[in-house]
């Protein structure tokens, strides 16, 4: 889960990291009283979680109230790369001599966190990393032990930083892997850290992603990703289904269980020249109204023509399974699109018995229930 | 021969007593398994499914000489669970079934595992099979068969479909493992590949990736490099759009390429290993590999 900006620099600043003033504005009124009180120049920035807002025209630099109000007007209710801008954060505009990155993320490779720093703040880091990884410092961290102080130095020395501000960055750096810690973070982040002439050290953007898996025992997170989600309403509705759900933009909807197999049979449907509208897992042990969600789902997406259930049951139970198609698919006095279900693995059998084959097309192989739901989709396309 | 599990395997299962952990007790029990004890705080004495249940792992390895244990608790007490079954002496191997655990629960998991000599496979992964002998987890035994192919896989389900297809061509396993789909696991494609390897009944392995990670590319180097069994590959997730799965921290970190599905096929191709389009082209390649 990820925090907007506004919100990441509000955890950042309570617990010491030193950030801008700023002030959150929904209407236009709100942005130019927060400038004037801030005093110019402001950055006027959007708050929606979109990469390179600055070149998209989400943030915008002005210095006086006449521009304050233009740019609030323009960037408040503007469509940032599909996302809509309801929020703008009013923040001073720091005057730094130089920029940094300090983050700190779990190498999954590696299995342990790595604190990271680099002197080639202010631009993306992933370029930075693909074009010239040794120019971003890393020190692996031991989970047991957490960050020793010196290996804060080591990596913030390692990066080049000056001798006048390296203690400040450390600290700053120190702070970011205690939130990481303590709030379950899978990237905490702060890129630019900004370093004025005054060698003061300010961070001019926040990231704080959070561990979905975590989200039980970090309450005051999952209340402020439920205020930042956004995404369009067949992404939120999986949310709030608690589904894996990635929207396409082909026609055949794709029901499944297992990262692996969705994506598999996503790669079918492709291979055997259908376009896949969405990959949607049910996860592990699905009960009936479970199935009957993920299919309500589905249907409701108008791109879809046609639908395909492969479970393969583990954990998950066939009769489960077939009883949640049939309880969602009786509700309808026609059924608004195909269905062919393939069911394999525990209680299979008995599941297509349970199966209403008035209502859904029983495959009994992957490869064939898949070239049927192309099919159909293919003949309500024609 | 097989790896990992055989006759000699005694389980413990943690967390015998949810709903979970009874049902696949007895699914385990059904397949054969000797599963000889169930491990739930507060509830020593009990029993589920005929199997006694002792207060603490060390009790039931003790008492029932248990070597194995598999975790069936729920994600806010996994981490505690491995840690206990990592730390009771007579354990060599650890299944841990569970999805949704925190991944720096898990960090600290693997972490302590490192220092052991315990075998831990998972989280979030359906377990490990070695067919007509014992299964540990939630894997459907009906479908697997025995037989010479090694199976080793990221995804529960996918496993299954893969199986499906071998088994229905004759093409029987000596063991099946579901290493997990976290991004912390702790037995990862190099670790199962060495015990094929060194397995004389195995005599080809599949190989099942996905999207994300560089593993797939590191166990490709390793075939190319160690491995005179034969391996076949699928890899899932060609049709995934980039950049909503792929984390931002893992790109820093590996400050490469690498993680799409092209890049992994290229590598396992690279080495040798041919790679399934679909999951039955899998097993006409293990048809031409034995």
């Amino acid at each position: 889960m990820r925090l907007h900006e506004y919100q990441a620099k509000q955890v950042f600043a309570d617990a010491g990291v030193p950030t801008p003033a700023s002030q959150l504005a929904t209407t236009v009124d709100e942005a130019v009283d927060a400038a004037e009180e801030i005093g110019y120049p402001v950055a006027i920035k959007a708050q929606v979680h979109v990469g390179g807002r600055g070149k998209a025209g989400g943030i915008k630099l002005v210095e006086n109230k006449e521009e304050a109000e233009e740019a609030a007007d323009a960037i408040l209710g503007m469509d940032l790369k599909g996302y809509h801008v309801s929020k703008v954060l009013v923040e001073e505009a720091v005057d730094f001599v130089n920029e940094l990155y300090v983050g700190v993320t779990m190498d999954r490779g590696e299995g342990e966190p790595v604190a990271m720093v680099s002197t080639k703040g202010g631009v993306n880091i992933e370029e930075v990393a693909e074009e010239n990884p040794d120019a971003i410092a890393r020190e692996h961290i031991d989970p047991a032990f957490g960050m020793h102080p010196f290996q804060a130095r080591k990596v913030v020395y390692e990066a080049g930083v000056d001798r006048d501000v390296a203690n400040d960055v450390a600290s700053v750096l120190t702070t970011l892997y205690q939130l990481w810690d303590d709030r379950d973070g899978s990237d905490v982040e702060v890129n630019p850290l900004m370093i004025t002439s005054d060698d003061e050290v300010i961070a001019a953007d926040a990231v704080m992603n959070i561990d979905d898996d975590a989200l039980f025992r970090q309450p005051e997170i999952a209340e402020m990703g439920e205020e930042a989600a956004e995404g369009d309403e067949l992404e939120q509705k999986a949310d709030e289904y608690g589904f894996d759900y990635v929207r396409l933009d082909g026609n055949v909807g794709i029901i499944g269980n297992g990262a692996g197999l969705v994506m598999t049979t996503l790669d079918l449907v492709d291979y055997y020249g259908g376009e896949p509208a969405n990959f949607l897992d049910v996860g592990g042990g699905a009960k009936a109204d479970r199935i009957a969600n993920a299919l309500d789902m589905v249907f409701s997406d108008d791109n879809v023509d046609s639908v395909v259930f492969n479970i393969f049951g583990g954990i998950t139970r066939g009769d489960e399974v077939a009883n949640g198609i049939n309880q969602a698919l009786e509700q309808f006095d026609e059924i608004p699109k195909p269905v062919t279900v393939r069911l394999a693995g525990t209680n299979a059998e008995e599941g297509m018995e349970i199966l209403n084959e008035d209502l859904v097309t029983v495959e009994h192989t992957l490869e064939d229930a898949v070239q049927r739901a192309v099919e159909y989709a293919k003949e309500v396309e024609a | 021969m097989s790896v990992l599990v055989d006759e000699d395997t005694r389980v413990v299962v943690q967390g015998i007593t949810g709903g979970e952990g009874k049902f696949h007790t007895e699914q385990m029990l059904e397949y054969g398994t000797n599963v000889v004890a169930g491990a739930v705080p507060g509830r020593g004495g009990q029993e589920v499914a005929g199997v006694p249940v002792y207060d603490t792992v060390q009790q039931a390895a003790r008492e029932e000489d248990a070597n194995a244990s598999v975790v069936f608790v729920p994600p806010a007490f996994s981490a505690d669970a491995c840690f206990e079954a990592l730390d009771a002496k007579g354990i060599d191997l650890v299944v841990a079934i569970t999805e949704g655990i925190p991944t720096q629960d898990m960090a600290r998991v693997y972490r302590k595992q490192q220092e052991t000599d315990t075998h831990l496979v998972g989280p979030n992964c359906p377990g490990v099979i070695t067919p007509g002998v014992a299964k540990l987890g939630i894997l459907p035994g009906n479908i697997f068969s025995e037989g010479n192919v090694g199976l080793v896989s990221r995804s529960g389900t996918l496993t299954y479909q893969v199986v499906d297809n071998l088994t229905d061509r004759g093409l029987g396993q000596t063991t099946a493992i579901g290493i997990g789909g976290d991004p912390i696991i702790g037995t990862d494609f190099i670790d199962a590949l060495e015990l094929f390897e060194a397995d004389p009944d195995t005599h080809a392995v599949v190989m099942c990736g996905e999207i994300g990670g560089e593993d797939e590319e590191e166990a490709a180097r390793f075939i190319g490099q160690n491995m005179d069994t034969p391996v076949a590959g699928f890899i899932a997730g060609r049709t995934a759009p980039p950049g909503k799965r792929m984390g931002h921290a893992g790109a820093i970190v590996s400050g490469s390429g690498t993680g799409t599905a092209e890049s992994k096929i290229t590598a396992l191709e690279n080495n040798g290993v041919p790679v399934g389009d679909t999951p039955e082209e899998v097993a006409d390649h293990i048809e031409d590999l034995l």
